[in-house]
């Protein structure tokens, strides 16, 4: 599949532009982000927590090889068919596979990243098969034929009111209608059908257990568990990433995930599935590979697949929350979707990293400790490296190289440019050249630059004398923050 | 689908078997072993009962201290969903008389109409308010998702503080099925606000016995 280059700004554009919704998608988002805090500040020892995770993760990731065997071993001697898939392609065909061993029609699907990740929706469906989702926000944007915006609040981008409106449509909800509970409860009924026509559930996975050869689903919904108990096949697509090795571990796991994810102590149902259902019944488990194997040969980057999937980055991340999750054009979108779309493929994703003010407050959330700010900032230089810096950037970079080492000319540019701003008129520095003031107005320039400020005030020998070493201290700091 | 493409996609299976297995050897990463938990730092609390049942309460579940296991069936007769219930599963027959025997149906399916299951909870976590069902004690477990209506008794001397603890009393898994459950079935995916019933149960009430 060939991906167009995306264009992080051009795409946020018609989102970072329309004002109200704008703030509203950033105001839900932060609800979700104080929520995460209050519980993560209820819980003392969070942050033994967050250690222990990530040591786990990286214990695991580096041993992956013997984790994923001895899972297979153990889920194989409980009954389950494991299967190894290398890529997107491998993994469709096989649960295709499984499907028409079944002669299934019509599939009850759980939320899962990683079926989305490989676009097995479209596949199956372009092979005749009904895909069902049935997380109600995946419905939601199923039925309107979106994606989802967020990897844990797939509809957050949609208002009450467009639900009524595509419920109207599709589930014949009474026309106007936007009470949440109403509309719940109607799809609640429309979903429950499905459920009941469901020949196979397929669900996503949590967490792997190498140790018992289980691994764990985790809904608020309880639609994986309603979708998988009906039918007598259940097909678990699961990121060779998941895996950890240990009940034990799990429990710092299940610890953490929810109140990251939406500020809840645990999900409603934590699941935990070691084998098929009864002697009539089948589990496969298909492990994906597809790109994840190359990703942990990158020293750099491989603290990325810690990634929980949770979603907290998102949340607290200034960008995302102004400018919608579909403004990344990626499964995963946000912090972590910005380090790991442009592993997958540069070329395409090379402005992802720049959706970034490298506030770092996706670090600071993230419940395995991936450093996510610092991935973005090594991104951006492993692009100029490759040569992939967008052009507009590339000339910027270059202007100002060449400005900073010519203090002169610099300091020309500069009282040129205070001027300039104040008597341009509006027209010249808003137009479709200048992304920069898309959606901003320019400060007003100061009449003289920091220069001329100091030497009036500071560079006064005398004056230096009288304060006594204290404004030197303070200039001292001053550099000295600006150098680092 | 002939033979043929079976086995051809059967090969596939085992080749990318071996080629993610080639490539995640051929790198070797150094490691540390993960150190042992320090119990020292984790919360534990001197009354988990009271903080169970506040968290229960906080994800929308509700708790009854009860001294006999009859007194369940009592306190469920005042709550109008149940007196009215047509389809009950009881899978604790000392508290609850049901009407659906749930180990004479064979296919799952024919639980769409069940307003109530009543399960035994093995144990249950004061920090999240969950409750531990080892699919052992389920006859079938859509039982636990299906039914309109959860209630859930476990003993209340059953009660550890945290997730850790959790996953050392239950040990071994033995069952292909097991669930932690935190309050009835939920949503937030239309705007961020909260309905309870969204595919399992709407409510959930859990009888905590001594
Ligand atoms: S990177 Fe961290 S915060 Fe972001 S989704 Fe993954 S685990 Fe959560």
């Amino acid at each position: 599949m060939k991906l167009p280059i995306v264009d992080h700004p051009t795409a946020a554009k018609p989102f970072v532009t329309n004002e109200d919704r704008s703030h509203w998608h950033d105001d839900a988002l932060w609800f979700v982000r104080v929520k995460r805090d209050r519980q993560a500040s209820s819980v003392p020892e969070w942050e033994y927590l967050r250690e222990r995770a990530s040591a786990i993760k990286t214990h695991t990731i580096a041993n992956l090889g013997d984790y994923l065997e001895q899972f297979e071993r153990n889920a194989t001697a409980r009954g389950a068919t494991v299967h190894w898939a290398a890529d997107a392609e491998e993994h469709n065909a096989i649960v295709l596979k499984i499907l028409r061993q079944h002669g299934t029609q019509r599939i009850v699907k759980s939320k899962s990243m990683l079926t989305e990740e490989c676009g097995l929706n479209p596949y199956l469906e372009n092979n005749g098969i009904e895909v069902v989702d049935t997380d109600l926000g995946e419905r939601i944007v199923q039925l309107r034929e979106e994606t989802p915006s967020h990897i844990v609040l797939p509809a957050i981008h949609i208002k009450k009111e467009e639900v009524g409106q595509t419920f109207h449509t599709h589930l014949g909800t009474d026309a106007g209608a936007s009470d949440p509970q109403y509309l719940t409860e109607a799809a609640r009924n429309h979903l429950r059908n499905k459920f009941l026509a469901g020949e196979v559930g397929i669900t996503g996975v949590n967490f792997g257990i190498a140790e018992t050869g289980g691994f764990v689903v985790c809904t608020n919904e309880g639609n994986a568990d309603l979708g998988v108990s009906l039918p007598k096949v259940h097909i678990a697509c699961m990121g060779i990433e998941k895996m950890i090795p240990s009940l034990a571990d799990l429990s710092v796991f299940t610890r953490l995930l929810a109140r990251s994810a939406t500020g809840q102590p645990v999900t409603t149902y934590t699941s935990h599935f070691h084998g098929p259902k009864d002697d009539n019944s089948e589990l496969h488990i298909v492990l994906v590979d597809n790109g994840r194997t190359r990703l942990r040969g990158n020293d750099t980057f491989r603290p990325a697949m810690h990634c929980i999937r949770c979603g907290a980055c998102m949340n607290t991340c200034p960008v995302y929350r102004r400018s919608g999750g579909h403004s990344y054009r990626a499964t995963v979108p946000g912090p972590i979707g910005s380090v790991l779309s442009p592993s997958r493929d540069a070329k395409s994703y090379k402005s992802l990293p720049y959706a970034c003010s490298l506030c770092g407050s996706c670090s600071d959330v993230c419940p395995v400790k991936i450093p996510l700010h610092h991935q973005l900032l090594a991104w951006r230089g492993e692009l100029v490296g490759n040569g992939l810096l967008p052009l507009s950037k590339r000339v910027a970079m270059k202007t100002a190289s060449f400005l900073f080492q010519r203090p002169g000319l610099y300091r020309t540019a500069g009282s040129m440019g205070r001027t300039a701003l104040r008597v341009l008129p509006h027209f010249v520095t808003h137009n479709r050249f200048n992304t920069w003031t898309k959606a901003r107005e320019l400060p007003k320039p100061p009449r003289e630059s920091f220069r001329q400020w100091y030497i009036a005030n500071r560079g006064n020998p005398q004056r230096r004398d009288s304060v006594n070493g204290n404004a030197t201290t303070h200039a001292n700091t001053r550099s000295n923050g600006d150098a680092s | 689908m002939n033979e043929s493409t079976v086995k051809s996609s059967v090969t596939a299976t085992t080749d990318s078997r071996r080629a993610i297995m080639d490539r995640l050897r051929g790198q070797v990463i150094d490691s540390n072993p993960i150190p042992p938990i320090d119990t020292s730092s984790l919360t534990q609390f001197d009354d988990p009962l009271a903080v169970f049942q506040q968290n229960l309460q906080a994800v929308g579940g509700e708790s009854h201290l009860v001294d006999r296991p009859e007194q369940v069936a009592e306190i469920l007769l005042g709550i109008d969903v149940f007196s009215s219930a047509e389809q009950i599963c009881s899978l604790v027959p000392d508290a609850v008389n049901g009407n659906v025997d749930a180990s004479a149906v064979d296919d799952p399916h024919e639980f769409a109409p069940l307003d109530w299951t009543i399960a035994q909870g093995q144990f249950a976590v004061a920090e999240n308010g969950a409750i531990w069902i080892d699919g052992a004690t389920l006859p079938h477990r859509v039982l636990i998702f299906i039914a309109q209506y959860l209630a859930i008794v476990v003993s209340r001397s059953q009660i550890v503080s945290n997730m850790h603890q959790a996953y050392q009393q239950i040990g071994n898994i033995e069952s292909p099925f097991g669930v932690f459950v935190s309050g009835p079935s939920k949503t937030a995916d239309i705007e961020q606000s909260l309905v309870l019933g969204a595919h399992g149960c709407r409510k959930l009430q859990v009888f905590l016995l001594p």
